[in-house]
């Protein structure tokens, strides 16, 4: 797929991929083939069906039982091919708790551009503009795992922006998030300039960044539809009280 | 829960370099734990109790944790003069008093008081990511840096998830007997605990590799000493040379 906002020359390509858990019969992925050269890209599917599993596999930590990675145009094989790749591909995990593992927020938002080679006062600098960036100014000197769910996943997603990746893959951005806390994060991945691939169930939030969606099913991604139009019935608190809803 | 009570401060000790305190910590408590001379033990003693208001520990903190460890002593007491054989010093009621058990008992309190003081005037005083950051900078294996760091990150979330598991478990009318269903369950419990907390370090550890994570944690700060580090670490090494000619003369 080639969209319009493909601002960086970089692509994601799996070829042939098939993918079984040990132990399981019925393969996740059989002969899957997909393409990703930049754009807003969402990626439904039913629980089970492979979602993360695939991120796993575009990033190396899952290796494929058979068929290729490939970064622009080069084959992934070793270790050190997806520590480069994972340079350019940030991935915000379903659990903010599992990526926030240092002391301090500052710490774990500086420890990509460290581990880049970034000095340690230029480290710094990184960690504090993208705290900003997402909103989150003054809170450098924080306890990370005292933080709640919203801040959290908003420091998570920081420590993905401070390695500058040119692709974001998203896995379930939203879960457990209030409304306040969804609501900035829509705000702050609406304004980035990256590329992303987003894992979401949560179809208002999906429908807001992305414009193609592929689906997961019986071990292949099938592209999508594009969004239609259908009336629908939803509820919200104090529904009956007069409200106004955000643009889409 | 770990709670890190003593962390927080503006004591002299609380602003010293983290390194500083591993070191004279580690020095002291090791000469306190080999030395044979009770005036060398004794004057561990002081330098404890010393460090301890030099820290302005709160004696309401720090009681539950000497009366935990004197507990562990109590339990010396009460069999070593009984066991310790050589003179006997008296007899309770029949039973003979070992000069040497209460000697023992007598040197294991002060030794372990001593060295308790010691440990928590200097090393309570820090956050435990600040003693990681110390250990890492006097060059202490990255692993068991690593390990300090991680174990007290995900503490507590492992316990969190052990309350949910044991939660379920109690909606479910669990009630613990003596009897082999509670001690199957407790397995179950502990078990799965380990299970998730494994899931959970892979995941971790995955979070890790995905942000260039090669096996040793980046330092961001670079402190660089000030003089009161210097004035505690000379303080530090003179109260452990006293205590070392002490020894060696006895």
């Amino acid at each position: 797929m080639n969209t319009s906002t493909d601002k960086h020359d970089v692509a994601i390509e799996l070829r042939n991929i098939s993918f079984t858990y040990p132990g399981h019969d019925h393969p996740v992925f059989d002969s899957l083939n997909f393409s990703f050269r930049g754009g807003h890209m969402g990626l439904i599917g039913d629980n089970g069906s492979g979602k993360t599993t695939l991120f796993h596999i575009m990033v190396g930590l899952l290796h494929p039982d058979s068929g290729q990675v490939l970064f622009n145009g080069k084959v992934m094989e070793t270790e050190e091919d997806f520590t480069i790749l994972r340079r350019h591909v940030g991935m915000l995990f379903q659990n903010a708790d599992d990526q926030l593992f240092s002391p301090s927020v500052v710490e774990d938002i500086a420890f990509g551009p460290l581990n880049l080679g970034h000095p340690p006062g230029e480290a710094r600098e990184i960690a504090m503009r993208t705290l900003a960036q997402v909103g989150l100014e003054g809170y450098e000197d924080r306890i990370t795992h005292h933080l709640s769910g919203g801040e959290k996943r908003l420091v998570a997603l920081a420590t993905v922006l401070a390695m500058e990746p040119e692709i974001l893959l998203l896995d379930e951005p939203t879960n457990d998030l209030d409304n306040a806390a969804r609501g900035r994060l829509l705000e702050i991945l609406g304004s980035l300039d990256q590329s992303l691939i987003l894992i979401s169930h949560d179809w208002d939030f999906l429908s807001r960044l992305t414009s193609t969606f592929y689906a997961l099913e019986n071990g292949q991604l099938v592209r999508s539809n594009q969004v239609t139009i259908h009336q629908h019935q939803h509820v919200h608190p104090l529904g009956d009280r007069r409200h106004i809803h955000p643009p889409c | 829960m770990i709670e890190e009570r003593f962390a927080l401060g503006s004591s002299l000790l609380h602003r010293t370099d983290p390194t500083v305190k591993i070191i004279g910590a580690t020095v002291l408590a090791v000469i306190i734990a080999i030395s044979q001379s009770m005036t060398a033990i004794l004057i561990g003693l002081g330098i404890g109790i010393a460090l301890a208001l030099l820290a302005r520990l709160s004696p309401r903190a720090l009681w539950p944790r000497l009366m935990a460890v004197n507990l562990f002593c109590l339990f010396l007491w009460a069999t070593l003069p009984l066991t310790g054989g050589g003179e006997t010093m008296g007899h309770i009621w029949t039973l003979p008093i070992s000069h040497k058990g209460v000697t023992l008992a007598l040197y294991i309190t002060i030794k372990t008081n001593a060295i308790l003081l010691i440990l928590t005037a200097l090393l309570a005083t820090s956050p435990v990511h600040h003693i990681g950051r110390g250990m890492q900078r006097l060059g202490i294996s990255t692993k068991l840096t690593l390990l300090l760091l991680t174990s007290y990150r995900y503490l507590n979330l492992i316990h969190q998830e052990f309350n949910r598991l044991r939660r379920a478990a109690d909606l479910r009318c669990f009630n613990p007997r003596t009897n082999i269903h509670t001690y199957r369950t407790y397995s179950y419990l502990v078990g799965m605990t380990f299970v998730r907390s494994w899931e959970r370090s892979r995941r971790v550890h995955n979070a890790m590799l995905m942000r260039g994570f090669n096996g040793t944690f980046p330092v961001l700060d670079s402190t660089t000493f000030q003089r009161r580090d210097i004035y505690i670490l000379t303080l530090l090494s003179c109260c452990a040379l006293v205590l070392a000619a002490v020894s060696l003369l006895h």
